[in-house]
């Protein structure tokens, strides 16, 4: 059990089961099937964009413009289904990863290329990815009865009561879980967070990594737009808004360091999850809306705390002569 | 004479070479002088409203809250820190604000109310950063949620609109009559050439570039990092306060939504003005040429009727390719042959 502990995970995990089983206690229409299947439907966006923005931070990077980004992206192929109202769901989808990867890849040159602090570039090109909806779509919005029934109905079809946004998430969460555990690529990408100059000199290409973390949380970015916007019914210059610091929250909740090189899947998924209850259990609960953003602040501030003393260990001395060095008080 | 023995120095340091007339153009606040007269006389060529001290004078409301808020933010940026949590601090001054005017309380009180619980709410951001060794980026994230959503609680989906008339007048009318200044105008110049004599001309100043080069060696060298930080996430608190209560002033309103995004707008204000978000890099003048930059180019664009969605696409391209510009020039120039 002291083992099972000292896993952030394990602990995240049981806080999560003790949470909805008060939650039970207080409100029992909250725990029954139909409505625990809501909650994960509901929170699905959030594990993919959790998913994606872990990459950046595993690279000690941030991207702020995700939400831009989806809303944007969303904005695209409802325009693309005003005009080809007809085409397959795939072609959407392929048309969303495209473009969300495009704007990805726009992040990632300026970064990776030219050096630029990820935090400068993605709050430049929120601005922009922003404001383009309005320059593009000449301030009008697509609303859902000018979307067609392939278009709209693709995010709403269910396997097992889950719908298929879930299981795209779930998709991603096994695809990242992949390349983080069993690729070159994925391990480099929490060597180059952990000590970047260490990960140079064993010859990893910081840049790469940087490209490919930036390009892939621009397709999951928006790969989201379409799917939000094909369930929402509504594209325009506001959804979304500010998103992408609930994304960041659920990836500081789930134990990923904002210095790089630490988070899991598993932790990004339960952050995630977390907010997810949170936001789902207020209306259940009877609580006032207006409650959710003080709540979510005062989690994310509880969990990095407690964090805060996990995270303090010293570096490991290797060479034999350090470590007597160290035990003579000389370091 | 010990001072006058360089025989048998250890090290020797080196003079500064010559300053030469290439590197003052390409310092940051050149380019930004430079930027500054582009943006005057496109403005004048394009608009003949531009021009008018009136009109200049109104456009000044627009900006100098968020300006103020700027100063502080810039030196926090320069020590590695940054403070998300502005704008829901403001939320919450304005919240306290709102609160007082219900109650009845004069001008002074709401003014200084609004001061005081900024303060507070940087204090709380300066000690969770200090006590726990988490990136401040975190930390404010929490506390801007927690802020605003203290505000969101209170006042739900209401609004609190009670203010007597001489608070109000402290946002409407002009602190000077002629030439016509408003008191938030008035307060940025004066509170910016306090901070420009603060970092570029006190010890005080010098040991926050220190810290923004090197934390831990200067830590070593004997700067109190951590009590330095606390006094600069206050320092924001208590500007985000005072942004509060000049901002409720102006607009007789204070709504949950209140500085909704304004972080963003004034951490761009702050890099733009060449302030290096790696830290040890930066000075006050850049920030202010930058604010006036930002908040001329908004208002000139904003005569011709452009949307302010759209404003803000091109001063995201204005940050990027500012700050892009320099160092692909610089590329090109070391390139090896």
């Amino acid at each position: 059990m002291s083992i099972l502990l000292r896993y952030r995970e394990f602990v995240l995990a049981l806080i999560i089961v003790l949470m909805v089983f008060g939650i039970g206690l207080y409100a029992p229409a909250f725990v029954t099937q139909d409505s625990l299947i809501g909650v994960l439907n509901d929170t699905s966006f959030l594990f993919m964009m959790a998913l994606a923005q872990m990459l950046v931070i595993l690279t000690r990077g941030i991207d702020l413009s995700v939400a831009a980004n989806l809303a944007l992206t969303g904005m695209i192929v409802g325009m693309l289904n005003e005009v080809f109202p007809d085409l397959s769901p795939a072609l959407y989808i392929l048309a969303a990863l495209m473009c969300g990867a495009i704007l990805g890849f726009a992040n990632g040159i300026l970064i990776s290329w030219l050096k630029i602090p990820a935090i400068v570039v993605t709050l430049g090109t929120l601005a922009i990815y922003r404001g383009s909806i309005v320059l593009i779509a000449g301030g009008k919005q697509v609303n859902a009865s000018e979307m067609s029934s392939t278009f709209a109905g693709f995010p709403k079809i269910e396997f097992f009561g889950l719908n298929s946004v879930f299981w795209i998430a779930v998709l991603i969460a096994c695809m990242i879980g992949l390349i983080l555990t069993k690729s070159r690529l994925g391990r480099g990408l929490y060597a180059v967070g952990g000590n970047p100059v260490a990960a140079r000199y064993c010859g990893i290409d910081q840049a790469r990594a940087e490209l490919f973390v930036y390009t892939v949380a621009g397709a999951v970015a928006g790969l989201s737009g379409y799917l939000w916007v094909a369930r929402y019914g509504v594209a325009y210059s506001e959804i979304a808004l500010g998103y992408e610091l609930t994304v960041i929250a659920a990836c500081v909740i789930g134990g990923v360091s904002i210095g790089g090189g630490v988070g899991t899947v598993t932790g990004t998924l339960l952050g995630a999850l977390f907010i997810g209850i949170i936001v789902n259990s207020l209306p259940v609960m009877q609580v006032s809306p207006f409650w959710q953003m003080a709540i979510s602040g005062a989690v994310i501030l509880a969990a990095v705390v407690i964090n805060a003393r996990a995270e303090t260990r010293p570096d490991k001395l290797i060479l034999p002569e350090a470590r007597r060095a160290a035990a003579r008080g000389r370091i | 004479m010990i001072a006058n023995e360089k025989t048998d120095q250890r090290y020797q340091v080196l003079d500064r070479p010559p300053r030469r007339i290439s590197e003052l153009f390409l310092r940051w606040e050149s380019i930004l002088v430079l930027l500054l007269i582009a943006v005057v006389v496109f403005n004048t060529f394009i608009s003949p409203y531009f021009l008018d001290l009136y009109n200049l004078a109104d456009a000044t409301y627009n900006f100098s809250e968020k300006a103020l808020i700027a100063l502080p933010m810039a030196l926090l940026i320069l020590v590695r820190e940054i403070d998300l949590s502005v704008g829901a601090i403001i939320a919450v001054a304005a919240l306290a604000i709102g609160l007082m005017g219900d109650l009845g309380y004069g001008p002074a009180v709401l003014f200084v109310t609004g001061m005081l619980v900024g303060l507070a709410c940087g204090m709380v951001n300066g000690f969770l950063v200090t006590s726990t060794g988490v990136p401040s980026i975190v930390i404010t994230i929490g506390t801007m949620s927690l802020f605003r959503g203290i505000a969101q609680v209170t006042v739900g989906d209401q609004a609190l609109t009670t203010y007597p008339q001489g608070y109000l007048d402290l946002g409407q009318t002009y602190a000077i009559a002629m030439p016509p200044i408003p008191l938030s105008f008035l307060l940025f110049i004066v509170i910016a050439i306090a901070f420009g004599f603060f970092l570029h001309g006190t010890s005080t100043g010098r040991r926050l570039f220190a810290i923004g080069s090197n934390p831990v060696a200067a830590e070593f060298s004997g700067i109190r990092v951590n009590r330095l930080r606390f006094a600069l996430f206050t320092l924001s608190g208590l500007f985000a306060g005072l942004g509060a209560s000049l901002l409720v002033a102006r607009i007789g309103v204070m709504r949950p939504n209140i500085g909704l995004g304004w972080e963003l707008d004034i951490i761009t204000m702050v890099i733009l003005g060449g302030v290096s978000i790696a830290g040890g890099i930066g000075s006050i003048p850049g920030v202010v040429l930058s604010v006036f930059v930002l908040g001329l180019a908004t208002f000139g664009l904003s005569l011709l009727n452009v949307p302010g969605i759209v404003i803000n696409v091109l001063i995201g391209g204005l940050l990027i390719v500012t700050i892009a510009a320099p160092i692909i020039v610089r590329r090109v120039i070391n390139r090896p042959a």
